[in-house]
């Protein structure tokens, strides 16, 4: 059967894209505020210490409840076997990473980088929330040990402005891949051309 | 053949980041340290100042207030009062010509960020008090800001100590109006909270008041490493 390529395909369903959308929402008010804690001039324009560290606490802790909430039961399913793409590593995503060889490799949903990017951001949502309750409830833990969440939130914190902001310069590049983080559905053509694995996966 | 076959990679590199977040807490103190000396000095020279975002070394601008408070060192005035045997207000001339000391330690926060080596010049706080003469009954002294909100509390015995400093000059420089300047309180013994920036006044008292940060929880006591729950070595 050849598939017409002018259709659309299910990218994210509902469940994905309101994750993500309050996973960005989130992201975004912890970078901001965040900056407002770490970088002086920002500091000094703001002020207000305690309501913007208590916003930044508090839409930290709430960090893992989108994901925590959707990743179970029938709703979840997709969300599921997503995660588990992106987990898994083919010979031509290491390849892909190789120059000169992006045009002979065969991707799946998920590119190399996102990949990539995936496992950092999970890593760094663990990693930032657990320095940052070291830092908030300090008394239950040695100072050194505060020292290091510290220097450790801070360098996690850049990563985390880089992963973020790579995201969105990717995103606003391929206008079809954001429209379906948006509506959900992308055009059969660009899955042959992005992510002809999966392609092959829904039309074979 | 699938896309979901294939080596969980992205298992390993969650896992590896993981694990290296938990090596930093444990060992962050020193690798924060270790990068003081060998980038700090790096940073220093960099023109950019974009450098300067990099967490090394960096003080945390705390202002409670919703603007940075600001006032000229030409308009400045310390007051102090309270029981004492008579009221004295000074000028940023008269603190700079007091003897001067001069002490150089690590900053550090009750959260966990520290800033190693801070050069800080200032005069001792014990003799700002005796320029307006303690009474026999105040045991307490207690520090507001002309911020309008920032206020701190010391026992008069450690109110006393040589590590007391009123503040006027950081890392060789007069005091930054992010820094609490023109003039501030550096207690260096104890964690940052308790060096009230932008000092307006010294009240003698009976009794230790509670001021802003322990009024949110902090000891009134905040020795570095013994308190806030804590009986850690100092830094």
């Amino acid at each position: 059967m050849q598939p017409d390529p002018a259709r659309t395909l299910l990218r994210f369903d509902r469940v994905e894209r309101t994750v993500h959308w309050v996973n960005a929402a989130l992201f975004g008010i912890l970078m901001l505020t965040g900056a407002a804690l770490y970088a002086g001039p920002i500091s000094t324009l703001v002020g207000h210490r305690e309501v913007v560290r208590n916003i930044h606490v508090y839409c930290g802790l709430a960090l893992p409840l989108p994901l925590l909430f959707a990743i179970v039961g029938r709703r979840g399913s997709r969300l599921r076997t997503d995660l588990g793409r992106l987990n898994r590593w083919s010979r031509d995503d290491a390849r892909w990473f190789r120059r000169g060889r992006r045009s002979s490799v065969r991707l799946g949903k998920f590119n190399p980088g996102q990949k990539l990017n995936a496992a950092f951001i999970a890593a760094a949502a663990v990693v930032m929330l657990a320095t940052g309750s070291i830092m908030h409830w300090f008394d239950m833990f040695p100072l050194d040990w505060r020292t290091g969440a510290t220097f450790v939130h801070d360098w996690f914190a850049l990563g985390i402005w880089v992963s973020v902001l790579g995201h969105i310069f990717f995103a606003l590049r391929d206008s079809e891949s954001l429209d379906s983080m948006l509506g959900g559905g992308i055009a059969a053509s660009w899955a042959r051309r992005k992510a002809p694995l999966w392609y092959d996966e829904l039309t074979r | 053949m699938t896309e979901r076959a294939g080596a969980p990679v992205g298992r390993r590199v969650f896992l590896g980041l993981v694990g290296l977040g938990a090596a930093g807490v444990l060992f962050g103190a020193h690798a924060q340290d270790w990068l003081e000396r060998v980038v700090g000095p790096l940073i220093a020279k960099d023109g950019t100042g974009l450098a300067s975002l990099l967490p090394v070394g960096r003080f945390r601008i705390y202002t409670v207030t919703g603007d940075l408070p600001s006032r000229s060192r030409s308009r400045y005035a310390l007051h102090v009062k309270g029981l004492v045997d008579r009221e004295v207000t000074l000028t940023y001339d008269d603190l700079v010509a007091m003897p001067p000391t001069k002490l150089t330690r690590d900053f550090q926060c009750v959260t966990g960020w520290r800033v190693p080596a801070v050069d800080w010049k200032g005069v001792r706080l014990s003799d700002v008090l005796d320029r307006a003469g303690v009474s026999t009954d105040a045991r307490a002294v207690r520090f507001t800001s002309f911020d309008g909100a920032y206020s701190e509390s010391l026992t008069l015995d450690q109110a006393r100590r040589d590590d007391v400093l009123v503040a006027y000059e950081l890392e060789g420089s007069p005091l930054s109006d992010e820094h609490g300047g023109p003039v501030r309180l550096y207690v260096a013994p104890m964690y940052g909270y308790k060096s009230l920036k932008w000092l307006d006044s010294i009240v003698l008292t009976k009794d230790v008041r509670e001021g802003y940060w322990e009024v949110r929880g902090y000891d009134v006591d905040g020795w570095v490493g013994r308190s806030n729950g804590r009986d850690d070595d100092a830094t």
